[in-house]
């Protein structure tokens, strides 16, 4: 080989002072990091992807990991990245493989977003003694009532109104597949939405038997490949969603290598054990925004109308064109997913180079369904790189009705981002399905990780809108005056129709 | 055997198939829809095995999608993707039917007496004892089975076409088999489909849907259970197994 040995991404060491040859590292690293030798503790630092899993089981604090120990001659065009992908393709001839969400340092709109809060002349409100109101309806809204008065004073209400999802607080869980996470991580899921009364996707892997106690709080997927679906299972569901693409790779399919379908995830996909299970890139009975229209209206002929159908889309230049065409499908709710959202596996060109920002989607999304007259027809919900309570503030005053977490709520399980999902080792027991390492997760305690989360968010978010003296979710819905743009350019400004600081 | 008359002249899809699910809750096992006029959706998601539906008239796109036991049987022609993700029953159809037949199903039978449109059988797959089966009596056009996961496709062209004339057959095919009467030219198929006369074994496995084929549209079997076949079938269970390498 003449390329020869890359330099290490990681470089791990043991203090011999603090280290008392416990073992736990070896135990704890999926990777082989580890290996005993006689009484010593071996390490290959080649195998660390830096998933922290040792370190955060070394009693001692012995373990220290280091990141990019071998400096190449920097330059500002031919970055570690850009050199190593080519000594990979060189020697392999392949496209390259990527985890977890867009790893270029492209600017965050959100942190060029600032929120406003009430000084003297609008008085803030105080959570703790006024009441918050941050439930949310998703889906149709009427765009009139006809109500008609009865002899006896009531008033009935002509006017049908369409399935909406009720959520206690603005924050959902995106869709990840079985498959794509362990059934220990869906169940923490589940368990957490339920308890909080929102809700979690299935993803495109069909809904195991396990969690049919939770299906209430599910809303389950039905993407290219099809895959888990049955009259059954989109009974299930609270809603259903159509999963046209994804954030993290616009435009292509999926594709779960064999390994990763073992006897559980075979039978919830109702697929053979050990085949690939390939979501092709587009659905082939939608070639066109009239046949999303029959799709959607399929999905709910199936199900007697009883149950909102979302549509996911990626977030691409033509987004808000194609959200108006949605929103004219008989969908109840449309989902956009920026070019930050994270997956378990996409190819590296996509994960980095396609799509467009949340933040600049939903607003033109929402700038075009006001345009036309059509807003109350769908929900906006916003996914793909939602980080803090701040972003789901930000991203509702840019016109989103709720949002989607994902890797948020896998770091609320232990996830360190160390976006190797997609070779299935996962220490932590997420993005995994070896039973070794999945019966590390247990779904209970992560499962109060994971509400402790999205209830200290919803805290935030309360104290947020008392701030701004706001006391209702609607009224932060699209309020784009209490955002103003930080160093944002003036196109950009105008795209998401804010202000800059100071005007 | 109860059977119920429904005219859909001028009905719309939704009160047409409430009037099924309702004849259905009430015992009806036999179930005849005159007129038909384009309506999308006939039988869409409805359950009952045992149940005959039959539709008089030219049904719109998706008849019997996520259906779950029930037979269809389509007195003209059908739209398209008639049987799409069908989980469990019978789509006979008298007649052609438009493109993306029996798209992603993963159970029962569809049965197309002359010719289909484009990307037939795409995506169909199967699981354990559900292996979806679409035989077309005519000829198929382009992308036939493509990403086929699962299932068995019977292409007869015994409407005077070439069964097999356009390209993409059973590209990114990775499971089940596509039978098709006669030689198949090789420039027709796709990536990752590779083709085999098929086996006598191959013939006897295909012979009783043949027969039941044969049967339901009142053909004689003989000529076709003589005649040669070609299988097509997958190059590799995994065709991307080698398209990408670890970041």
């Amino acid at each position: 080989m003449s390329i020869g040995s890359t330099p290490l991404k990681f470089k791990v060491s043991i203090d011999p002072d603090r280290c008392m040859s416990c073992g736990r590292c070896i135990e704890n690293c999926s990777y082989g990091v580890y290996r005993k030798e006689g009484d010593d503790i071996r390490i290959n630092s080649r195998n660390c992807v830096a998933c922290h899993r040792c370190l955060a089981f070394c009693p001692r604090d012995a373990i220290d990991i280091e990141e990019k120990p071998n400096d190449y001659r920097s330059h500002p065009l031919w970055t570690r990245e850009v050199r190593e992908a080519i000594f990979n393709q060189a020697k392999t001839g392949r496209i390259i493989l990527a985890g977890m969400g867009n790893a270029l340092p492209y600017p965050v709109i959100f942190d060029r977003l600032v929120l406003d809060a009430c000084q003297v002349t609008n008085p803030s409100i105080d959570p703790l003694r006024e009441p918050m109101e941050l439930r949310t309806y998703l889906g149709k809204k009427p765009s009139s009532l006809t109500l008609k008065q009865l002899p006896d004073g009531e008033v009935e209400l002509i006017t049908k109104l369409t399935p909406n999802l009720q959520i206690e607080t603005p924050i959902m869980i995106g869709h990840m597949s079985y498959g794509a996470i362990s059934l220990n991580a869906q169940t923490a899921l589940a368990k957490a939405v339920s308890r909080i009364g929102t809700f979690m996707g299935t993803g495109e892997g069909g809904l195991h038997e396990s969690l049919y106690p939770y299906q209430k709080n599910m809303i389950v997927q039905v993407a290219s490949g099809r895959f888990g679906v049955d009259i059954n299972y989109l009974e299930r569901g609270a809603a259903i969603e159509i999963k046209i693409g994804q954030g993290a790779k616009p435009g292509i399919g999926g594709h779960l290598p064999g390994e990763k379908v073992c006897a559980d995830v075979s039978c919830t996909r109702m697929i053979p054990e050990g085949s690939d299970a390939i979501s092709p890139a587009p659905h082939h009975d939608i070639y066109s925004i009239e046949d999303l229209k029959q799709l959607v209206r399929g999905l709910k002929e199936a199900t007697e109308w009883k149950k909102p159908v979302f549509v996911k889309i990626a977030a691409v230049h033509n987004s808000a064109a194609i959200a108006a065409g949605i929103a004219r499908s008989s969908a109840d709710a449309v989902v956009i997913d920026g070019f930050r959202g994270g997956t378990g596996a996409a190819p590296r060109v996509f994960r980095d180079h396609v799509g467009i920002p949340v933040e600049a989607a939903v607003a033109s999304v929402d700038a075009k369904l006001r345009q036309q007259g059509i807003r109350h027809k769908v929900s906006i919900i916003a996914s793909g790189g939602i980080r803090e309570s701040a972003d789901v503030a930000k991203i509702i005053c840019l016109g989103a009705d709720a949002v989607y977490i994902g890797t948020s709520a896998l770091v609320a399980m232990g996830c360190r981002v160390c976006g190797t999902c997609y070779q299935g080792n996962c220490a932590w027991g997420i993005a995994t399905q070896k039973p070794e390492l999945v019966k590390r997760l247990d779904p209970e305690t992560n499962s109060v990780q994971v509400e402790n989360l999205i209830h200290g968010w919803t805290l935030e978010l309360a104290e947020l809108m008392g701030a701004a003296g706001i006391n209702s979710i609607e009224s932060l819905r699209g309020n784009r005056d209490r955002l103003r743009g930080y160093m944002l350019d003036e196109g950009l400004m105008e795209v998401l129709d804010v202000k800059t600081v100071g005007a | 055997m109860t059977t119920v008359r429904i005219d859909a002249h001028r009905l719309h899809y939704t009160p047409l198939n409430q009037k099924i699910r309702a004849a259905i809750a009430d015992g009806a096992t036999e179930i005849i829809i005159d007129n038909v006029l384009g309506q999308r959706f006939i039988g869409d998601g409805v359950r009952g095995d045992g149940v005959t539906i039959t539709v008089n008239g030219v049904p719109g796109g998706d008849l019997g999608m996520f259906m779950s036991g029930p037979t269809i049987i389509v007195n003209g022609n059908a739209d398209h993707a008639p049987g799409n993700t069908m989980d469990k029953g019978k789509v006979i159809i008298y007649g052609s039917a438009g493109d993306a037949v029996a798209h992603s199903m993963r159970g029962g039978r569809v049965y197309v007496r002359d010719n289909i449109g484009y990307r037939g059988g795409i995506h169909m797959k199967q699981y354990m004892e559900k292996r979806p089966i679409l035989v077309v009596g005519g000829s198929a056009r382009a992308f036939l089975g493509e990403y086929m996961a699962g299932g068995l496709l019977i292409v007869l062209g015994l409407t005077g076409i070439t069964p097999i004339s356009e390209r993409g057959v059973g590209s990114g095919i990775h499971g089940g088999e596509i039978l098709v009467r006669g030689p198949v030219d090789g420039l027709h198929l796709g990536v990752g489909a590779k083709q085999t006369p098929a086996t006598e074994e191959q013939k006897v496995m295909i012979k009783p849907i043949i027969e039941d084929f044969a049967k339901q549209f009142g053909l004689d079997p003989a000529p076709l259970l003589a005649s040669d076949y070609t299988r097509i079938s997958p190059a590799s269970a995994r065709p991307f197994a080698n398209k990408y390498t670890w970041e």
